[in-house]
This record gives structure tokens, C-alpha cells and sequence, in this order.
């Protein structure tokens, strides 16, 4: 008996022996990159995409020779969609496996527990997806789409006549960190353009939130006041198809109430049979369905890979495009992997849109991107009905929010910091300090 | 200490050696020795010792009293968000907003002064005794009504489900005020140490084992004591200790609380270590996992409640960052096979024969309708 | 605008009733082909003209650019109707219909609109419709004017008024006809004769209309002069706030019981397999999941053979979906759970390793996005009721569809042998085993059942929920929660549980929002329990003690 057990801890002590004895320092004749993307649990929905899209653009890459002579190995762990298996699985990439970047994370949520770990181990994230802003790491670069790069056009292009004159605005969202903030600015911005507070209304609904009848119904209620009325959605994944559903169920009409989403693309509709919902709106950076030979020649690529013809491409997926190509390039000027020097070469980086027109990294983290705002087809595509006339730079920290606006991310000399109301360095800093 | 098996005094030992080892190998042996042991597994299996910790107390109430909760993640996770609370106080200044009082999603959210439920966690001892009391408070109230109306067996344990339900939805509402989905993050330091330092995260996992190696022995006393036997005969026979005359309510309540104080000391001792705390340790599907583990070690029997949380969790890294495409298929597969071929576990099988006593499965606690004689 | 480009459409139509003369066919086709010339304003301005012609020959070609069939050929930028066939665009002429070739789609560019165009096409479309033959559709164009209340309309409209026959029609168009002359008659006996029309109404479009009438300025000055105006239009505002009320509460009343049939749908089957059988099935929701998977994979066959009885599809799902599932659940019974009957704790942790096996390969086999499932028509759209109630009819046929299925299982449970087998074997096992009932078999099919009507609710909520691989998880909960509050082992049980939790959580929507209602509905499930440890429903008897 005593036997038996003294050997089951035993061997459970070897198992664990193996977790020290697995992390080999394998020669250095491959790049490794990470990506932490959930590919199982409740985000794995829209992540999956993303760690394939990684696959294909890593492949590509060694097709072309590698970066710096050498081959890329992708490293892939699935965080499951669990939190601090995130910040486990970020630790584990760096710490075991040594990659030179990760790719990674979806939600907010995912984003913040692996922050300390990444600023600890001073490691490199690229982030894809649209987010709140309110942060500049030294240690992330965002590729998705900040507020300003989003949902103030979006709500510029609905207050336009050609978006329907909207004087009346509902901000329905999901309860988390994004909805709220993206909402918070909105609010001040609809003050400043002088929409009064009573014709605002304002939404949160839990993740996955599936019966929408009684808030379709309270929607319905509120825009029937006499004032053409808009909706501007943050509903997050899951949410949005019960969503839509109920809309085009109770008849509710784009020319009517226009539905502008931030988190609804190619992706969400696929899984939605359109035709009810044709006029309503999203704003993103890409739509795959703008026609130059960049994004032509990227679907066919993507579909290839994927082994499926039928397979949408998205705004998060453009996202990563750019930004491993600026990793690529950034590596290949600077000589090295090291995070450091990468970090440096990364500034100012510039890759061609797959919308057309040049993305620019810029010295606060944040690119420059184009905006375009697309109406729902009945194929599940977008028709662009508006688009920015320039590139759009990424602000981090937002002009409508008070606390926020005296803030500044710079990552360059003499500013040096991520949120700063004077330079660290420099004649700027004030006398006294 | 009544401690019956030599198997207790190997758990203490090997709990105490890893105190005393692991940090030693991690800080004083250089990084290229074959011996060094890196940083990540030393906060990594600091994560085990915690979910080792919550399966105690699990197995505690079980598999010595018949009572499964499957909202035992609940008490884990506020005994994590007063840990939390605490290290957001701590940050004091520092955060991104610079606001002297507030952390920083209050600010955003256009508070403007913390809630009176904030009020203490600055000062370490009274959120110590937080991460004790309020789990327990909580199961005393809970456990008050349900065992009182002798709520048994599954319903019982879909309760606590739906108790555990109900808090992470309102732990997701950010009205709150404990930080939404985001939760408790980004936190500096623990009494004026960097949570960063390896030297830090050394003493946590020191920390971490020796309160492991004290839960355990306590509740080793606990389950050796005339109480504990008492608990043992609600567990195969309530209705009959009941007419014995012992007020079967309050020993239940006794080591349910107990318990429930225990899961909120691993929660607490799980924030430093992984560096957030949020809703998601709410979700019952994490509850129900740590009931997996405490069955896959070996139920009732209290060291098999420890290898099995680290055997699992173990299992779970391993296959997340090798097999990422298929691990549920083997975590699914290793249950299902646990539960038809180890019915009491992997300590529970090795140990047959030595130990006669029933099998903790072989106590039915059936629900209302399978009235069915003929089960084993 | 909308108003404007309504009046222009009426007007129009109203031309046409008088006979006015038709515009030259050659200056229509040119500006038709302005409808595919340059951006929005210039399609704009060529849908004005075109409703300025009023000829109806117009209407096929402002019909397709609304519908997205509007194509303009790259080569010679001549506009016309496309119809995709194949891998092909068949072309015609707007004006004509005559044939105009077969183009590649790189060939030709959709026409696009945006919600501006949409709602000008819509106002063009809509004016001619007033003296339309359709009923509904006369019903609908007189919504629209009480909307947009355009000026000029109301001779139109009172001649619609002389030739309509349809009661209904005709209390809509009094309806319209009195917004009308409420917000543009001069003399205050008419506002007030037109008050009294609206008090009848139960209408969030007349409620505006009339509280506009009350508000007062900066300088406290009311907008509308009239007193007695003023005292018509209180009383007729606290009368169609009444009826609304009214309507208000029928329809939280449709939203729980909706809430409730998808609850009942849910949990009907773990009614069986967890109530009747005593397995805690967390794989439960997985065959809710497999159930809705089987409704795609039907879905996809059709669209691929049959596109023509696409609408019938659901109703080919439903059996499919109870056979998969069902043929899972046993498969489930006899490789693993029959070796833990009487062990329900344990079913727990096998069920729950089985859940995320069979997520794991949905996710492998489909792929981790959600998948289309398309709504037959049948299912699609909404009666507008009155009062801003909207009943849908995805939700109206749920609820049938639930009820139904709750009779059939107990119809199978009361009326046949099967039924009698499984509460002999359910009651007293040996004593069943010794009348020579196989009580392996019949556990074996009994959780078949249950699995099987999980499956038949994955049909249902694949109409209302997203299908991916975690469809499921979100119903889990939710059922163990109507199961126990109703009482287990008992189907009336789980009916009155599912409902009154969806009525509960309907009516305490609006007061405490989505998320605290259903914490509330929680806490309450939890000191219910605790007042009725065994359910709304407790099964008396010998069987209660195990």
C-alpha cells in the first residue's frame, strides 16, 4: 500500500520533472512565433480563423526564404478561451519556447492578463482585433482598429444625409470593458454635436445573450418618437446572431432604424441568412469584398490554404496580415529578432492595405488605417457606401474622454512612454521635477 | 495531529520538500544548470498547489460528508477578488490614470469615490481575513437554509450551481463595481514586494505549499476526529445519524463553512500567482472541473484529492501546447475512462484491498425517482 | 426627404388616376440608365425622375435596384434586370423584359444603393400603392402616410377613403387621414373631431403625435394654441396610453411565453434522461447541438437537390434530428452509463468527459464558426398586432411546436406499451425485471428518447440561435434549473416550471434589466428550493427515498 502510493506521487513528480525536461533549447536554425489564439471554448468561434490565417501567412513566408535566412516555426497552444490560461500560455511561449513574437488574443479581457507577463518578459504581441484603446504598451502592437478608427466615422456617416439624418441614437452593447468605453465616447461626441441625453439610450446585455425580443421591442419604442433614430451595436460574437435574427423577425427595416455593428463581419454572417437584414451597417477597416489585386489575391490564397472556397476572409484577419508583414520587414531592417531593436524598426513601417493605400506603424503602437463603413447584402457580403479619403491614425488614448484626452502615447525619444502628460525626457519636462 | 495513513506524512513531506526546493532551485541555482528550475513552472505549479488547495476542500465535503457542491468555484473565486481588492489598493497612484483613490475602472466609469464595500482591503490583515470570512459567510447563510430544509444529494448540488450561476453574472455587470469581464488586473505589488520579482514569486510558492501542507493537516484532524466521524456516517447513512439524535444540519454547516474558507485561501493564493481575477472562475463549468479532480484522484481519500488536481491541470498544459487541436478529445476521454475504470479514482485503485472500507461510490445518493434497488 | 419623395410618388399617383399623359418611352430608358450612373446623388436624382414620369412602366426597374438585381453591363454601361443562373447573369431590359444576353459576373457591376436610396425607392414604390389592389398592401401605404403625414395627400386620400371596401383598410386610412389633418388642419373643430377618430388608436406613431401637441416650449408657451384642443388631446393621450399599457403587458406576455417554450424545449429531454432515469446528463446540451447540426446538413442536402422545398426542410429535419441524436444517446448508454446506474454522481463526470469529446468533434467536423441555418418562409417575418406588439412567427411556431412535443412524450408515457414498460422499469426495476420486462433495453432506449427529444429542440433553437459548437453549453444550465424547479420525474412539472421561469424573467426584464432579472430568477430557483426541496411538483410515495 505504502509501496503503491510512495510510487504514484513518484511518478506524479516525474510527469511533472518532464514539463522542465520538454522545454529543450532547440538550435536556433528556425524562428519560432507564437499564437495564442483559443481554439477551443467560447471564443474559439471567431479565433480559430485567426491561428489558420497565421499558419498560412508563416508558410508563405518560408515559401518566400524565411526572414534572415532562416525558416519561421509557428508555435501553436490553444488557451481555451480561459483568462489566466492566456497569461500561462503567453509565459510558456516566451519563457519555454523562446519565440520571437506572438500573435494573439481576441478579447479584452485576454489582452489584459497577458500584458504583465508580456511587459515582465519584455515580449512582442500583436493584437488584431478592434479594441477600446485606453492603453499603449511597449510590448503590443495593436493592428486592429482604435475608437476613432471605428465608431466615431460610423456615427459621422449616420448623422450624414446619405447615412439618414440621425438625430435619435440607441447604444446597444455587450457588458464589458469595449461596449462601455466605445459607448462613453460616443456619448461625449454625440454632446458635442448636440444630441441631448434624452435621446439616447443606452443597452448592456450579458455575454451570449440569446432572447432580444423584449429589447427589439424597446428599440422599436424608443425610435418611434417622431426622430429618425439609428442603433449602434458592440454586441460581441455569440450575440449577434439571436440579434439579428429578432430584428429581421420583428421587421425592423435598415432605412427605417440602420444598425451600425463594430464587431459583426464576414465571419458573424455566415452563419445568418442575410436577406432580412440587408441595408444595416458595420464599420471596419477591410471588407472583403473591395475589389483591388492585393485582397483579390490574398482570398485566393486563404481559400486555398483552407481548402474551402467558400470561406470569408475579415477585418482581424487583414489586421494580421499587416501587422506580420511589418514584423517581417521590421526584423529583416533591424538584423535580429530582439525585441528591442524590432521594436525600434517597427516605427513608421509601412505595408500596402488590402483596401488599397498604405498602413503605417506609428510611434504610439497604433496604425494608420483607412475607414470604410459597408451595408448588409444578401450574399453575407458588404457593398461599400463610404470610405475615408485618407488613412486614419490609430489614437490610443481618446479626445472625448476628460481623463484620456491630456494623455499621450509615444514611444520614441523624447516621449519614451505609453501614457504621459509631458515627455520624460528632454527640455519638456517641467522645472521640479 | 491524528494522522492514520504513512500516506499523509509523504504528502506533508513532499509539500515541504517543494517549499523548501523549488524556490532554492529557482533562485540560487544558476539558469544554466541542468538543476535551475525556471521561473514560469515555479508559477505554474504555484497554480496547482492553489487548485490542489480547492479540490481539499472539495473532497473534504464529498467525499467524507456526501455533500457535492458544484459551486465550490464560487468561494475560490471571492476569496481571489478580496485578494484582488487588496492588490488594487495597492496600486494606489500608479495607475494609468493617476487617480490617487480610485482603481482605474472606476475611474473610467465615472465613479466618484469608492464604494463602502472597498473600504479595509488597503490594509493587508483585514483582507486576510476577508479571504476567509466572506466565502464563509456566504456558505454559512447558504448552507443555513439548505440544509436546514435537508436540500440533499442533486439538488443540493444544482443550487450551488445556480448559486455560482448568479454570481458571475453579476460579477460581470460592471455596475458592480468589481471591474466587469475584465475583473481585478494588473496588479504591482504584495506588501511592498514586486509581484514581478522571481524572488516574489518564489515566496508565494512557498507560501502556496506550506498553507497546502497546513490545510491539509487540518483537515486530515478534521476527518480523524469523533466529528469527522460523524461526517463519515451522514455521508452513508443521514437519515439514520439523524435518528440517532445528532443535528446532522449543524455538522454539515460546520464543515461546509470550513470548506468554503478553505477554497477562499486558495483563491487568494491564486491572484498574486497568475496576476488577474474575473468572473470566468465563476463559470460552473470550473467548478464542475474541480470536482473532476478531486474524482480522477481519488475521492475520500485527501491526497488523492492533490495528486489529482496537479495530475489534471498537469494534463491540461501539457495538451494544450502539444495536441492543441484535439486535448479535449484526450481530457474528455481520460474522464470518461476515470469514471468507468477507476470508479474511486487513482489513489482509491492503487490503495484496494489495503483498505476495506466502502467505497465512497458504492453510497448512493440517488435523486428522487430512481428508486432502484437492485444497484449495486 | 422621406416626406418629400412621398408627396412626389403621390402625386404621381394621383396623375395617373386622373389619366395624365405618359412620359416619351425614350426619355424613361435614359433615365433608367441614369440609375447606374456615378454615386448616390446622381441614382437619386434619376429616381426622382423616373417617379416624376409616373409611368408604371418604371416600377420594374426601381423594384429591381431595390431588390440588388439592377446590373450595369461594363462594356457598353448599358443598365439592366440580371438574374444570376448558374455560373452566368442572364440579362434583360428594365422597360421591356427583353432578353439582353448572358454576361460573366466580372463582366457586370450591381447597381449598389445605400438606406437613403432604399427609403426613396421605397417612398417612389410605396406612393402608387395607395389605390393598389392588394389589401395589405393598401393597409401598408396608409401606415406609411400616418407616419410621414405629407402635405397635399389628403384629396388622395380621400378618394382611396370613397373607393376602399375593406373595413380594416378603411379604419387605417380614418386613421391616417386624421394624423393628417391633426398636424395641417387650421380650425380647431376638425383637430378635435380628429382627436376623437385617434383615441381608438393603439399606436406609438399617433401617442407622439399627440403628446407633440402638449409639449411646451422655453417660454412655457404649448405647441399646440387651442385649450380645448389641448383638453382633447389629454384625454385621447391617456386613452391610447391605456390601451398601450394594455398591449405592453400582452406583449411581455408573448415574450415569456416564448422564453418559456424555449425553455420547455430545452428541457424537456432532460425532463427524461435526469428526472426519469436519474443520469445528471451534462451532455445533454451537446445533443440539443447535434440536433441543430442535423438541421444544417438537411438544410445543405436541399439546397443542393431540392432548392424548390427548401421551405420543407425543417419538417424533414425534425425526425432526422430525434434519429441522430437519438441513435448518439444510446450509443452513449450502453458504452458508458449503464455501467453507472445508481451512481448518478458519477454519470456526472462521464456525461460531462462525453460533452467535451462530442463538442471537440462537431468543432473538428464543421469547423469552430456558426453555421447557416435559413428560416423557411413560413417561419419568417411578423403579425404586427397593434400597440407595437409584434408577434414573430419563429416564436409562435416554437411554442406550438414545444407544446406539441410535451404532448406526444406523454401521450408515449400514458398510452402505449413502451410508456408503461419504462414507469414499471423506472418504479421498481427488479420487480419489472421479474415480469420479464428487459430492463436494459428499455434503459437503453428511455435515454434514447431523451436524447432524442433534445435533439428535436436543437431543430427549434437553430431558428433562434447561433449553431455553433457551443450551443449547447448555453442551455445546460438553464435546463437542470426547469427540471428541478418543476420537480423531478414529473413532465407537467417541467411544463409549468419552464413557463412560469420564462413569464418570471420576461416581466422583470424591463424593470430590472436583462442580467439582474436573471440573477433574481436564480436566487429565487435557490430559496424555492429551499421552501420545496423537491420542486413545484414533488413525486409522493415510496419512490421519493431511495
Amino acid at each position: 500500500m505504502r509501496d503503491r502510493l510512495t510510487k504514484a506521487v513518484a511518478a506524479c513528480m516525474i510527469v511533472l520533472g518532464l514539463t522542465a525536461a520538454t522545454a529543450p533549447s532547440q538550435a536556433a536554425e528556425t524562428i519560432k512565433v507564437g499564437v495564442l489564439h483559443s481554439l477551443s471554448g467560447t471564443m474559439a468561434i471567431s479565433e480559430t480563423t485567426l491561428k489558420d490565417v497565421m499558419l498560412m501567412l508563416i508558410e508563405d513566408q518560408n515559401a518566400k526564404g524565411g526572414v534572415l535566412g532562416k525558416k519561421l516555426e509557428p508555435v501553436v497552444v490553444d488557451p481555451a478561451s480561459n483568462w489566466p490560461l492566456f497569461a500561462e500560455k503567453a509565459r510558456e511561449l516566451m519563457q519555454k519556447d523562446k519565440v520571437a513574437a506572438v500573435f494573439g488574443c481576441w478579447t479584452s479581457v485576454s489582452r489584459k492578463s497577458v500584458l504583465p507577463v508580456f511587459e515582465e518578459l519584455n515580449g512582442l504581441l500583436f493584437y488584431p482585433v478592434q479594441y477600446e484603446g485606453e492603453e499603449s504598451s511597449k510590448n503590443v502592437f495593436y493592428t486592429g482598429a482604435a475608437p476613432n478608427q471605428q465608431a466615431i466615422p460610423a456615427v459621422d456617416y449616420l448623422m450624414s444625409a446619405d447615412g439618414g439624418a440621425a438625430t435619435r441614437w440607441v447604444l446597444l452593447g455587450t457588458d464589458y470593458v469595449y461596449p462601455r468605453t466605445t459607448n462613453k465616447i460616443l456619448r461625449a461626441y454625440l454632446h458635442a454635436k448636440g444630441v441631448a441625453d434624452a435621446d439616447i439610450m443606452e443597452n448592456y446585455t450579458p455575454f451570449g445573450h440569446s432572447d432580444w425580443q423584449t429589447i427589439v421591442a424597446e428599440v422599436k419604442k424608443f425610435a418611434s418618437a417622431g426622430k429618425k433614430t439609428a442603433v449602434v451595436s458592440t454586441i460581441n460574437g455569440d450575440a449577434n446572431v439571436p440579434f439579428y435574427k429578432e430584428l429581421g423577425n420583428q421587421g425592423i427595416k435598415a432605412d427605417e432604424i440602420p444598425v451600425v455593428a463594430f464587431s459583426v463581419g464576414e465571419e458573424e454572417l455566415a452563419g445568418l441568412d442575410t436577406a432580412p437584414l440587408v441595408g444595416h451597417l458595420a464599420a471596419w477597416n477591410y471588407f472583403m469584398s473591395v475589389e483591388t489585386p492585393e485582397n483579390t489575391a490574398f482570398i485566393k490564397k486563404w481559400r486555398a490554404f483552407i481548402k474551402n472556397a467558400k470561406r470569408v476572409t475579415n477585418d482581424p484577419m487583414e489586421a494580421h496580415f499587416i501587422g506580420f508583414n511589418m514584423w517581417v520587414q521590421a526584423v529583416e531592417q533591424a538584423g535580429t529578432t530582439d525585441v528591442d531593436a524590432v521594436r525600434q524598426a517597427m516605427y513608421g513601417q509601412k505595408v500596402k492595405n488590402l483596401t488599397g493605400g498604405t498602413a503605417v506603424m506609428n510611434t504610439n503602437h497604433h496604425l494608420s488605417k483607412p475607414v470604410l463603413i459597408g451595408e448588409i447584402q444578401p450574399n453575407g457580403q458588404f457593398d461599400i457606401v463610404w470610405r475615408t479619403k485618407d488613412v486614419v491614425p490609430g489614437d490610443a488614448w481618446s479626445d472625448f474622454i476628460p481623463e484620456s484626452k491630456k494623455l499621450t502615447a509615444d514611444w520614441t525619444f523624447p516621449w519614451v512612454c505609453g501614457n504621459c502628460e509631458s515627455p520624460r525626457f528632454g527640455k519638456a519636462v517641467p522645472a521640479g521635477l | 495531529m491524528h494522522l492514520r495513513l504513512p500516506a499523509a506524512w509523504v504528502t506533508v513531506g513532499l509539500l515541504l520538500a517543494a517549499a523548501i526546493a523549488v524556490p532554492l532551485l529557482n533562485l540560487a541555482v544558476p539558469a544554466s544548470s541542468a538543476l535551475h528550475v525556471p521561473t514560469w513552472v515555479v508559477s505554474l505549479v504555484g497554480k496547482y498547489l492553489c487548485y490542489a488547495m480547492l479540490a481539499l476542500s472539495i473532497d473534504l465535503i464529498w467525499g467524507y460528508c456526501g455533500i457535492l457542491s458544484l459551486g465550490h468555484g464560487a468561494f475560490f473565486a471571492l476569496g481571489g477578488y478580496a485578494m484582488g481588492m487588496h492588490l488594487m489598493r495597492q496600486i494606489g497612484s500608479r495607475g494609468v490614470y493617476g487617480h490617487p483613490d480610485l482603481p482605474d475602472f472606476m475611474v473610467f466609469l465615472n465613479w466618484k469615490e469608492l464604494p463602502w464595500y472597498w473600504h479595509g482591503f488597503d490594509n493587508f490583515t483585514f483582507a486576510l481575513a476577508m479571504v476567509a470570512i466572506v466565502p464563509g459567510l456566504l456558505a454559512f447563510v447558504f448552507g443555513w437554509f439548505a440544509f436546514r430544509s435537508r436540500v440533499t444529494g442533486v439538488y443540493l448540488s444544482i443550487i450551488s450551481q445556480a448559486l455560482t450561476f448568479a454570481l458571475m453574472l453579476a460579477f460581470f455587470r460592471n455596475d458592480m463595481g468589481f471591474g466587469g469581464n475584465n475583473g481585478l488586473t494588473d496588479f504591482k505589488d504584495i506588501l511592498g514586494y514586486g509581484l514581478q520579482d522571481d524572488s516574489t514569486r518564489a515566496a508565494l510558492f512557498a507560501v502556496s505549499a506550506l498553507a497546502l501542507a497546513a490545510v491539509y493537516g487540518l483537515c486530515r484532524w478534521i476527518v480523524g476526529s469523533r466529528l469527522g466521524q460523524v461526517l463519515v456516517a451522514i455521508r452513508d447513512a443521514e437519515s439514520r445519524v439523524r435518528f440517532l439524535g445528532y443535528r446532522v444540519e449543524f455538522y454539515k454547516l460546520f464543515v461546509f463553512v470550513v470548506s468554503a474558507g478553505i477554497a477562499g485561501i486558495a483563491g487568494a493564493l491564486y491572484v498574486p500567482q497568475v496576476g488577474i481575477i474575473n468572473p470566468s472562475e465563476f463559470a460552473p463549468a470550473a467548478s464542475i472541473e474541480a470536482v473532476i479532480w478531486v474524482a480522477v484522484g481519488g475521492r475520500g481519500t485527501l491526497h488523492g484529492a492533490i495528486l489529482g488536481a496537479i495530475l489534471v491541470n498537469y494534463a491540461k498544459t501539457f495538451l494544450t501546447g502539444s495536441l492543441p487541436e484535439i486535448w479535449l478529445f484526450a481530457l474528455g476521454a481520460l474522464f470518461v475512462a476515470v469514471t468507468l475504470f477507476m470508479p474511486r479514482g487513482i489513489v482509491g485503485s492503487l490503495s484496494r484491498g489495503a483498505d476495506r472500507r466502502p467505497s465512497p461510490s458504492a453510497t448512493v445518493e440517488a435523486p428522487a425517482s430512481t428508486a432502484d434497488p437492485a444497484a449495486p | 426627404m422621406f416626406v418629400c419623395r412621398a408627396i412626389v410618388a403621390l402625386l404621381l399617383a394621383a396623375s395617373v388616376l386622373t389619366g395624365a399623359a405618359h412620359a416619351e418611352p425614350a426619355d424613361l430608358d435614359a433615365l433608367v440608365q441614369d440609375l447606374g450612373a456615378g454615386g448616390f446623388a446622381q441614382k437619386q436624382k434619376a429616381i426622382d425622375g423616373l417617379a416624376a414620369t409616373g409611368d408604371p412602366a418604371a416600377v420594374r426597374s426601381l423594384e429591381a435596384m431595390l431588390d440588388g438585381k439592377l446590373y450595369r453591363r461594363l462594356s457598353d454601361g448599358r443598365v439592366a434586370i440580371g438574374a444570376p443562373s448558374g455560373q452566368v447573369i442572364r440579362l434583360s431590359d428594365p422597360l421591356t423584359g427583353a432578353d439582353l444576353g448572358d454576361a460573366a459576373p466580372a463582366d457586370v457591376d450591381r447597381v449598389t444603393i445605400n438606406n437613403r436610396l432604399r427609403a426613396g425607392l421605397r417612398a417612389a414604390l410605396g406612393g402608387l400603392t395607395l389605390l393598389s389592389p392588394e389589401p395589405s398592401v393598401r393597409r401598408s401605404a396608409a401606415d406609411a402616410i400616418l407616419k410621414a403625414r405629407p402635405e397635399g395627400i389628403e384629396p388622395l386620400l380621400r378618394q382611396a377613403l370613397t373607393r376602399e371596401s375593406d373595413d380594416s383598410v378603411r379604419a387605417a386610412m380614418e386613421q391616417a387621414l386624421a394624423a393628417v389633418q391633426l398636424s395641417s388642419a387650421p380650425e380647431p373643430e376638425i383637430r378635435i373631431a380628429a382627436l376623437r377618430t385617434l383615441s381608438q388608436a393603439a399606436n406609438q406613431d399617433v401617442r407622439a403625435l399627440v403628446a407633440g401637441l402638449l409639449v411646451q416650449d422655453a417660454n412655457g408657451v404649448p405647441a399646440e394654441p387651442d385649450a380645448d384642443v389641448r383638453a382633447a388631446a389629454e384625454t385621447t393621450l391617456a386613452a391610447i396610453e391605456r390601451r398601450l399599457a394594455m398591449w405592453g403587458i400582452l406583449g411581455n406576455l408573448f415574450h415569456g411565453l416564448s422564453l418559456g417554450s424555449v425553455l420547455l424545449l430545452a428541457a424537456v429531454g432532460l425532463a427524461i434522461t435526469f428526472g426519469v432515469m436519474g443520469v445528471i446528463n451534462m451532455a445533454h446540451g451537446e445533443m440539443v447541438m447535434l440536433g441543430a447540426y442535423t438541421t444544417f446538413i438537411v438544410q445543405e442536402w436541399f439546397r443542393a437537390h431540392a432548392p424548390g422545398a427548401f421551405d420543407y426542410s425543417i419538417l424533414v429535419a425534425v425526425p432526422m434530428a430525434f434519429v441522430v441524436a437519438g441513435a448518439v444517446g444510446i450509443a452513449i448508454e450502453q458504452s458508458v452509463i449503464r455501467f453507472l446506474y445508481g451512481r448518478p454522481l458519477e454519470t456526472l463526470l462521464a456525461t460531462w468527459g462525453i460533452s467535451l469529446i462530442l463538442q471537440q468533434a462537431v468543432r473538428s467536423a464543421f469547423g469552430p464558426t456558426n453555421r447557416e441555418v435559413g428560416a423557411p418562409s413560413w417561419m419568417s417575418g411578423a403579425i404586427e398586432v397593434a400597440g407595437g406588439l409584434t408577434l414573430t412567427y419563429n416564436r409562435l411556431w416554437i411554442i406550438v411546436f414545444s407544446l406539441v412535443v410535451l404532448a406526444l412524450l406523454m401521450l408515449l408515457n400514458r398510452a402505449t406499451d413502451f410508456g408503461l414498460t419504462m414507469r414499471a422499469v423506472v418504479q421498481n426495476r427488479r420487480m419489472a425485471a421479474s415480469m420479464g420486462i428487459r430492463t436494459g433495453r428499455i434503459d437503453a432506449l428511455t435515454f434514447g428518447l431523451g436524447s432524442g427529444i433534445a435533439g428535436i429542440a436543437g431543430v427549434a433553437l437553430s431558428q433562434i440561435d447561433n449553431v455553433s459548437p457551443n450551443l449547447g453549453q448555453a442551455y445546460i444550465i438553464d435546463s437542470f434549473m426547469v427540471v428541478v424547479f418543476g420537480g423531478v420525474g414529473n413532465l407537467w412539472g417541467t411544463l409549468v416550471g419552464a413557463m412560469s421561469l420564462g413569464l418570471i424573467n420576461k416581466f422583470l426584464e424591463p424593470v430590472a434589466g436583462a442580467v439582474l432579472g436573471k440573477i433574481l430568477v436564480l436566487v429565487g430557483i435557490i430559496l424555492f428550493i429551499q421552501k420545496r426541496p423537491r420542486g413545484l411538483f414533488a413525486l409522493k410515495g415510496r419512490a421519493v427515498e431511495a
